[in-house]
């Protein structure tokens, strides 16, 4: 649940008064044109800065994971090891499930290096899976993927919601799944007007 | 914890890991230092401690920008940041892969190449011990400075100038180890001022190196 | 309201510098010039040093306001990182520069004295090189400054580094003490400047120190109301992008 968050892209307010919450089971869309402060709220959202102002409430601080436009992907580690290193990094999860979900299997013992850019999106979203965390946080999840790959990916989002998982992506394209659109646009931060100006020197 | 050690491990010793690039490096200098001062055996054994700790910690000063910066580039770094793994943890893990790396394979460099610069034999035992205590805390101060400066395109010269000050105590103790040892005089003080700026640097700055690197993913 | 703190407010610090600064700096040159006219011309030459000895209204002070510098950056740092007012932070990143000029004066004014004296212009005598080595902490210290773009990011990574630099510039200062006994045993090229120096340098050594450290104050005033000035001025440049 997000309640008058504010957040900011290098000290600079993009996004303030963001209010919605999100059920388990439910996804959610945020759309925008680029540059309206998607990712910085995707990322606010992951903790990976603070926000401007505002608060975010989940119901365990280590519910969240985040797969953004990097796919944090080693060149010279096969897929397996890949996906086995963020395993062992979240307690050990079986990966199979993750390989077959995003038909990885064939791929699994070859350099990640050596994948297209589709398969490599592939590997960095069969991440979320190893993860074994409720909240998946996508930043254009399908770039780079071909309508095939969208589909498995579809899947793997509904068998997540299924399983009362939350899911939160920035995406323009229609997945063919149910979820509630919030448009980010009505939220651009407006600069204040102030005579004096105070510690933030704004 | 021990997931991200070996997959750091496997990381530098892979292809393009640059893995032996250190080694190459030590060795490298201490070829280079005969042909600049002369080819004297009595000079080049009386300087060859010094040469020795000079080439080892520029040769660990080489591989520490990538300690950070590679894994920021490709995004694992904010993956592993929103892991349940505590930052402590990590830059502690990430100098100890430094360390293993880079230090210890120069460690065993080092009698080696010691013999190229006419060590005198009484200094081997003490050459070996001081890099052994002294180049964990060039790996941990090097990790701060990696840290300090992983948000930075091409940081590489600014660590150098930010990470070598830091280095000026272990530099000086750990040379004083391996001359006095060569020289047969006793080595116990510099030995434990070594040994204790290592346990000190490795006891406190992983807190340094935690709090700059969240700063610095922000 | 006569808390400290009222003046970490970039607005009230502006104009109570503007009120403060013109004192400051007229004091700075008053004392600056008495103490050196009186110890450069009014002095005796030392027994012993000659006329030389006069250089030491310059070194004293420079080498005394390069220390104390880095120890106003520490405290302004803690500040910065404690209470996160943007004053400190800024006042660090102005006195940074200074510090490193004072270092350098005290350098080339130790090597002017010490030709004459030591018939070296350098030697790796613990003070020196102490301040060589501070002169490298105060190189990358302005260097973290001016490479990140993001400001309150530089200031608490600037701050960090000031911190752990202080403590590595004090292990460094020992073990440089430890490293030239070991070279040298028992000569003695330093000389204890304070327990030397008799009444009649005293008084005008005094006049000039305050006259240095009026002038740091003045420079550091006058630096960080142009880094306040400058950070307001980028403040307002995005939001008119913003609007």
């Amino acid at each position: 649940m997000v309640v008058d968050l504010g957040v900011s892209r290098g000290g600079v307010p993009v996004l303030e008064g963001v209010n919605f919450s999100v059920e388990a089971g439910e996804a959610l869309v945020l759309t925008g044109p680029n540059g309206s402060g998607k990712t910085t709220l995707l990322r606010t959202l992951a903790g990976l800065q603070p926000p401007h102002g505002g608060k975010i409430v989940v119901p365990d601080s280590e519910a969240i994971t985040y797969a953004g436009h990097a796919d944090g992907i080693k060149a010279v580690l096969s897929v397996r090891e890949n996906l086995d290193f963020w395993a062992r990094v979240h307690g050990g999860k079986d990966i199979a499930p993750a390989l077959d979900g995003f038909d990885l299997q064939a791929l699994a013992d070859r350099p990640a290096g050596s994948l297209s850019a589709g398969q490599k999106r592939r590997l960095g979203l069969a991440r979320l899976m190893v993860t074994g965390r409720p909240i998946w946080l996508l930043d254009e999840p399908t770039v780079s993927l071909d309508k095939a790959s969208v589909e498995l990916f579809a899947g793997a989002v509904r068998r997540h919601l299924e399983g009362g998982g939350i899911a939160v992506m920035a995406s323009h394209i229609d997945m063919g799944l149910d979820v509630r659109v919030v448009d980010v646009t009505p939220f651009r931060a407006r600069a204040q007007v102030t005579r004096t100006f105070d510690e933030a020197f704004l | 914890m021990i997931a991200l050690l070996i997959r750091d491990i496997r990381l530098a010793v892979r292809a393009g890991g640059g893995f032996g690039l250190g080694l190459a490096f030590f060795l490298i200098v201490v070829v280079l230092v005969p042909f600049a001062v002369g080819p004297e055996t009595t000079l080049l054994s009386r300087i060859a401690p010094g040469i020795l700790w000079i080439g080892a910690l520029l040769a660990c000063l080489l591989s520490l920008d990538r300690i950070f910066a590679l894994d920021r580039e490709d995004g694992s770094l904010d993956l592993l940041a929103s892991a349940p793994l505590p930052m402590e943890g990590i830059v502690t893990v990430k100098a100890l892969a430094h360390w293993i790396t880079t230090g210890l394979p120069l460690v065993v460099a080092a009698p080696v190449l010691a013999v190229l610069l006419s060590l005198p034999e009484a200094g081997f035992l003490w050459l070996v011990l001081s890099l052994l205590i002294g180049t964990p805390a060039l790996s941990v101060i090097g990790t701060f400075g990696a840290a300090l400066t992983v948000g930075i395109k091409r940081g590489g010269l600014l660590l150098s100038l930010l990470v070598l000050p830091l280095y000026v105590p272990t530099l000086i103790f750990g040379a004083e180890v391996a001359r006095r040892g060569a020289e047969g005089l006793e080595v116990d003080t510099p030995l434990f001022l070594l040994g204790a700026i290592t346990l000190f640097s490795v006891a406190l700055l992983p807190f340094a190196s935690a709090a700059v690197l969240r700063m610095n993913l922000r | 309201m006569s808390s400290i703190w009222e003046y970490a407010n970039p607005k009230k610090f502006i104009e109570t510098v503007d009120k403060v600064l013109p004192f400051v700096s007229v004091l700075a040159a008053i004392g600056l010039v008495a103490g050196l006219i009186w110890g450069f011309f009014f002095t005796p030459d030392d027994y012993r040093q000659g006329s030389t000895v006069k250089i030491i209204y310059l070194h004293v002070p420079s080498a005394l306001m390069a220390i104390n510098a880095w120890l106003m950056m520490l405290v302004a740092s803690l500040v910065w990182l404690i209470r996160r007012h943007h004053v400190s932070a800024l006042a660090a990143r102005a006195a940074a520069p200074v510090g490193a000029v004072m270092t350098i004066i005290a350098l080339l004014t130790g090597a002017i004295w010490g030709q004459p004296m030591w018939g070296t212009w350098w030697a790796w005598d613990p003070r020196l090189t102490s301040f060589l080595i501070l002169f490298l902490f105060y190189l990358g210290y302005i260097a973290l400054w001016s490479a990140i773009e993001n400001d309150d990011t530089a200031a608490d990574l600037t701050s960090v580094l000031c911190i752990v630099g202080s403590v590595f510039a004090v292990l460094s200062r020992y073990a440089v003490n430890f490293w030239n006994q070991g070279l040298h045993q028992g000569a003695s090229l330093s000389l204890d400047k304070e327990e030397n120096v008799a009444d009649v340098f005293y008084f005008p050594l005094l006049v000039s120190i305050g006259g240095f450290i009026l002038l740091f104050l003045a420079l550091v005033l006058l630096r960080t109301r142009t880094e306040i000035r400058a950070r307001r001025m980028r403040a307002l440049l995005i939001r008119e992008r913003m609007s």
